[in-house]
């Protein structure tokens, strides 16, 4: 795990598991154009999961804790192999012109931090309440349609800006897991990058779906 | 035509560099690019300057001794081409051409535009080879390969070892040219008995010359010479994978 | 100059008796070294192409204590990387009726029979080993869908025994004997030392012990001492200026080594390729081959008239000469590549050559388009063409390529007898840097073979036979001293002179000289004017070279300076031995040497001998060694 590649593969492993977490999160999140209820019911369930079998909460504790921990690898490897890069090029080029097509793979640094700041205020507002207007006692659904209000358009637009770049982190992260594990083939290399793109091409729409639907009033 | 050139002046590898200006009359559209710098060290001789050093060698591609970035490009916009190939119809009369040499810590600045790549041979000597000692082999007809294989190993064994790859990552990575030979002697049934050990053994000894890790930016590839596809990395990293879950 | 002639010599190792046996015996006879001593034994090989790499990581296999030397910053990087074409060798995996003694007998005929046999029938004889040690080195051949290797006719062979890897085959085996080498390098038998060049011989009491090197970034002198020396230093055909070899390749190795009592053979053997992309001005600085399997589909032509300036699209057909299909109408554009060179020569003297200075005839292959389509001749020459417009910015497919001879090869080099051992004790010659195996004309896709033949398989065991009487002991302190006083002598003159023209300068005219005088055609007239000239611009380059910086560090231009010092003396020994032999033979082409249809003629009566020069205080002194052909009927080639 210390050498390069191994930190690589820590990236890509701890990456699909968070594409794995998007990937449900955002088919929970679109249970709100089915109505409030069925939104509520969802996350009442994700807290009462495998009950009576677990106590209460279970499966949603372990979920955060791998969560949590693979957010911390990913960080962890991301500085480590970014303090590494940066001693490998100690003088700098006068001049440096990028050949490689695609802006998305130079902005994964940048990407990356945007995205840890947005998480950190999405759980403050829904999470934990802290900067809803509900507060952490109101229903699930209640807190999401008064985030997105249209009284707090600024809210919906720090979301879209986080959301997107979320997207353009994983057109290259998606494909990139798959080559830093050694499963993209010659033949395989289009068609992994044509699904990575088509799948953060899919969350960034389900993601967005539900705040513009209530900030536009769709959804009330 | 008439050029400016900015170029890295560096005496020695202690000391320190800077770029330093220089014109250059009269280039010639057919010139290389080397010969046009062969023209203004011819110049700089006579006038009792240092002439600028780079390396070369071939001046036919093949050898992998020469590299410059060239406006922030290694070896030039041109694509799939190595400087001595690269010539001056590229380039508008009366145009600024920067010129650096390769800037990767493993790759110290010997003097100007040279660079010592001979963390490149010892990434080979880690075990970019197959142990068959001369007299020991089977007839040529005793393993036939897939035609495939033999064409992907091919293209894969065709780098050139001149490091642009490095010189272009913006993490300053090996991975392309330790790849290009993983994938040359992992796709071949004569590199099988070493694959994963050798994977191993290139992959953690790039580390130890102090390269960086591979973003998958895919700059390498598109400044290659030869075009070494990016998926050799996947082999690399796939090999090595098999080599430490063993 | 003046020279005299010595007694002849003979090659006291090549065994007796029927051709097929005589290396084997030698392999029985050769003594071999205690497995234990040979740690103990110390070789030093200096070149890392083919011959010595492969050389280098054998001996390093077999235990010895290897020490290499090259002058590139990696062992990689020597100029058999660049051979397109391929590798000869006598499988017969086509079963077309190739073998060990068909391979012999075309190399021997090719060269003109002025190679030896015994040697020849060695090379074809371990041609078959080093196809399977390169493919058990991973060296990816072209293969066919069978997954067996796939073979063509190369250089107008009749069978196809020729191996490749497109157009790198050079490169990947070069690959090969690298990663091998590496290997040892690892291992520890074997110790690099790259951007070091060898500046002189060490020979003490007799026997070649070691080298005087400059480490090209500090500047140190050092040296280095062992039992034996082996120099793969490759061909000198650069002191033409011109020519398809790599900027650095150089003869000072080699010189030095004449210069300490190598003898140096046939060095006037000089072999130029009809394909190359012509000059396309002054600050030329070298020239590019062009596949000659180009020869198959591209017509040669210049135009009737002289000096004629129109584009070539509009020269109508009847104002074309297709010489080559015109004078030799059997082959036509596939004559071998000394008739092809000089046809081209005559044309442009003529005053009907193309392009810039008139230097140049076309390849069209408009007809072939015509005839094959455009994605054909694609699919066969596209990576040429690409090469081809990269270079000259000229489109193949609209404009006819422009093509002009150049120096590709030498066949001469230092004179060694069947195990490779100059006549200098413990110096060993491999590769292009001996004159063995080719006569006076290489084959086409023969060096490669030569180059690993000798470093992989022959060197290795007859190596082992003078090392057998080792470890030889302390060097003569004196020896070493001298040696390398000798060399920072020389430095310190090359910085002292401070003068007005760059070493360049000087290699330019010099080479201009030379492919002027002793180049595709030589006449008594043009050689004595050579040798009168040479000496007057070695005498300028001492007074009047500019060498800046100080030799304490990285001084390209004090490297270059030396080798230019090295080529003034080879290229008057080269106009010497030209001169003396007023046959024509292969490579060599003396103008008052031919038929009444202007083919090479040979003198067989008086000429079939290696020509092998001693250097003495005196002046260069001749010794012949005669040729005596058993196996082959020696006649006269034709092509019409």
């Amino acid at each position: 795990m210390g050498s390069s590649n191994g930190k690589k593969a820590v990236m890509a492993v701890t990456g699909a598991v968070m594409v794995l977490f998007l990937v449900l999160h955002m088919l929970g999140n679109l249970k709100i154009f089915f109505g409030r209820d069925s939104f509520n019911d969802y996350a009442h369930a994700l807290r009462t999961l495998l009950e009576p079998l677990a106590p209460y909460r279970t499966v949603l504790t372990i979920v955060e804790i791998v969560l949590v921990a693979s957010v911390v690898l990913h960080m962890w490897a991301a500085i480590s192999l970014a303090r590494r890069a940066g001693k490998a090029r100690p003088v700098k080029y006068v001049a440096k012109k990028s050949q490689a097509s695609g802006y998305t793979t130079h902005i994964m640094r940048f990407g990356g931090l945007t995205i840890a700041l947005f998480v950190v205020w999405h759980l403050l507002d829904l999470t934990f309440g802290v900067v809803n207007p509900k507060g952490f006692d109101a229903a699930p659904a209640d807190r999401m349609v008064a985030g997105f209000d249209p009284s707090r358009w600024w809210v919906t637009l720090i979301y879209v800006v986080a959301v997107v770049m979320v997207g353009l982190h994983l057109r290259h992260g998606v494909w990139s897991a798959f080559q830093t594990l050694g499963w993209v083939g010659r033949t395989r290399t289009r068609t992994l990058r044509l699904g990575a793109g088509l799948l953060s091409g899919v969350l960034v729409v389900g993601f967005l779906a539900p705040p513009l639907a209530i900030t536009f009033g769709v959804v009330q | 035509m008439n050029l400016t050139l900015r170029v890295w002046r560096q005496s020695g590898p202690s000391d320190d560099g800077r770029m330093v200006t220089y014109q250059v009359e009269d280039v010639s559209p057919d010139m290389s690019f080397l010969e046009m710098l062969d023209v203004l060290n011819e110049r700089l001789i006579l006038e009792g300057d240092d002439p600028i050093a780079f390396d070369h060698d071939c001046r036919e591609g093949i050898c992998g001794m020469c590299g410059m970035v060239i406006n922030g490009v290694a070896h030039g916009e041109q694509r799939a081409t190595t400087t001595c190939q690269l010539h001056m119809r590229h380039f508008e009369d009366g145009a600024t051409i920067t010129i650096e040499p390769w800037r990767a810590a493993p790759f110290p600045v010997v003097k100007d535009l040279v660079v010592d790549r001979s963390a490149f041979d010892r990434i080979i000597q880690a075990g970019g080879f197959v142990s068959v000692p001369a007299g020991s082999a089977p007839d040529a007809h005793s393993i036939p390969v897939r035609k495939e294989d033999a064409d992907d190993a091919f293209d894969a064994a065709t780098c050139i070892g001149c490091g642009a790859c490095v010189a272009a990552c913006p993490n300053g990575s090996a991975s392309l040219f330790t790849a290009a030979k993983i994938t040359h002697l992992s796709l071949l049934p004569q590199g099988q008995p070493e694959r994963v050990s050798r994977a191993k053994a290139m992959v953690d000894q790039m580390d130890a010359e102090g390269f960086g890790g591979c973003t998958n930016t895919g700059e390498c590839t598109a400044v290659c010479p030869k075009g070494i596809p990016l998926d050799t990395i996947a082999q690399m990293n796939s090999d090595y994978l098999k080599a430490n879950g063993k | 100059m003046n020279h005299t002639q010595g007694p002849d010599i003979r090659d006291t190792k090549a065994p007796s008796g029927p051709i097929e046996e005589r290396w084997e015996k030698r392999k029985f006879s050769a003594r071999l070294v205690n497995p234990a001593n040979k740690r103990k034994l110390h070789v030093i090989v200096v070149g890392t192409g083919l011959a010595g790499g492969s050389a280098a990581a054998t001996l390093g296999e077999l235990g010895y204590n290897v020490t290499s030397f090259c002058y590139q910053d990696s062992p990689r990087r020597a100029h058999s990387i660049a051979a397109q074409g391929g590798i000869n060798a006598a499988k017969n995996y086509r079963g077309d009726g190739d073998s060990i003694h068909r391979l012999f007998y075309d190399t021997v005929k090719g060269g003109d029979f002025r190679a030896r046999e015994s040697n020849v029938y060695r090379l074809a004889q371990v041609s078959v080993n080093i196809i399977d040690q390169a493919v058990a080195q991973g060296v990816p051949f072209a293969r066919e869908y069978g997954g067996l290797l796939d073979t063509r006719s190369f250089g107008g062979a009749q069978v196809s025994r020729t191996f490749y890897a497109r157009g790198q085959t050079g490169q990947q085996l070069l690959l090969g004997a690298y990663q091998a080498l590496e290997r040892q390098v690892a291992a520890g038998t074997v110790t690099m030392h790259t951007r070091h060049e060898m500046l002189d011989l060490i020979v003490s009491d007799g026997r070649a012990r070691g080298v005087i090197v400059r480490d090209m970034v500090t500047g140190e002198i050092e040296r280095h001492v062992a039992d034996a020396v082996v120099l793969a230093t490759g061909g000198y055909g650069n002191v033409f200026f011109l020519s398809t070899n790599a900027k650095g390749c150089n003869t000072t190795a080699i010189w030095r080594a004449h210069e300490r009592g190598a003898y140096f053979a046939n060095p006037c053997y000089t072999q130029i390729h009809p394909t190359c992309i012509p000059v396309s001005g002054e600050y030329q600085s070298k020239l590019t081959l062009m596949s000659e399997s180009l020869r198959n589909d591209g017509r040669v032509w210049v135009p009737l008239r002289k000096n004629d300036s129109r584009a070539p699209g509009d020269i109508p057909e009847q104002e074309r000469d297709y010489y080559l299909e015109r004078i030799y109408p059997a082959f036509g554009n596939l004559v071998p590549r000394d008739i092809a060179s000089r046809a081209a020569k005559n044309v442009c003297d003529e005053g009907r050559g193309v392009g810039p200075g008139g230097l140049g005839v076309y390849l069209d292959f408009r007809d072939a388009i015509g005839r094959l389509g455009r994605d054909a001749v694609e699919k066969k020459y596209g990576n040429l063409f690409e090469m081809y417009e990269r270079i000259t910015g000229e489109n193949p497919y609209d404009v006819p390529m422009r093509i002009y001879p150049a120096v590709h090869y030498t066949m001469g080099g230092l004179w060694v007898d069947y195990d490779l051992q100059s006549t200098i004790p413990g110096l060993f010659v491999i590769g292009e840097a001996n004159f063995s195996d080719h006569g006076a004309n290489r084959l086409g896709a023969s060096a490669l073979m030569q180059g690993l033949a000798d470093g992989y398989f022959v060197l290795p065991t007859t190596i082992g036979d003078y090392l057998a009487d080792g470890p030889y002991g302390d060097v003569d302190e004196e020896a070493v001293a001298e040696a390398e006083v000798k060399v920072r002598d020389k430095i310190e003159r090359l910085l002292s002179v401070n003068g007005t023209r760059t070493p360049d300068s000087f290699h330019r005219e010099l080479g201009k000289l030379m492919w002027d005088y002793c180049g595709m055609e030589r006449t008594e007239e043009s050689l004595r004017k050579a040798l009168e000239r040479i000496p007057e611009l070695r005498e300028e380059f001492w007074r009047d070279i500019k060498v800046t910086g100080t030799a304490e560090k990285l001084n390209q231009v004090l490297e270059k300076a030396g080798r230019v010092a090295d080529f003034f003396d080879l290229a008057e020994l080269m106009c010497l031995d030209a001169l003396v032999r007023t046959e024509s033979c292969g490579g060599h082409f003396r103008a008052e040497s031919q038929d009444s249809d202007g083919e090479a003629l040979r003198d067989d009566e008086r000429f079939a001998h290696v020509s092998a020069w001693e250097r003495t205080p005196g002046g260069p002194v001749l010794h012949k060694e005669p040729l005596e052909y058993e196996y082959v009927k020696m006649t006269q080639r034709s092509y019409k």
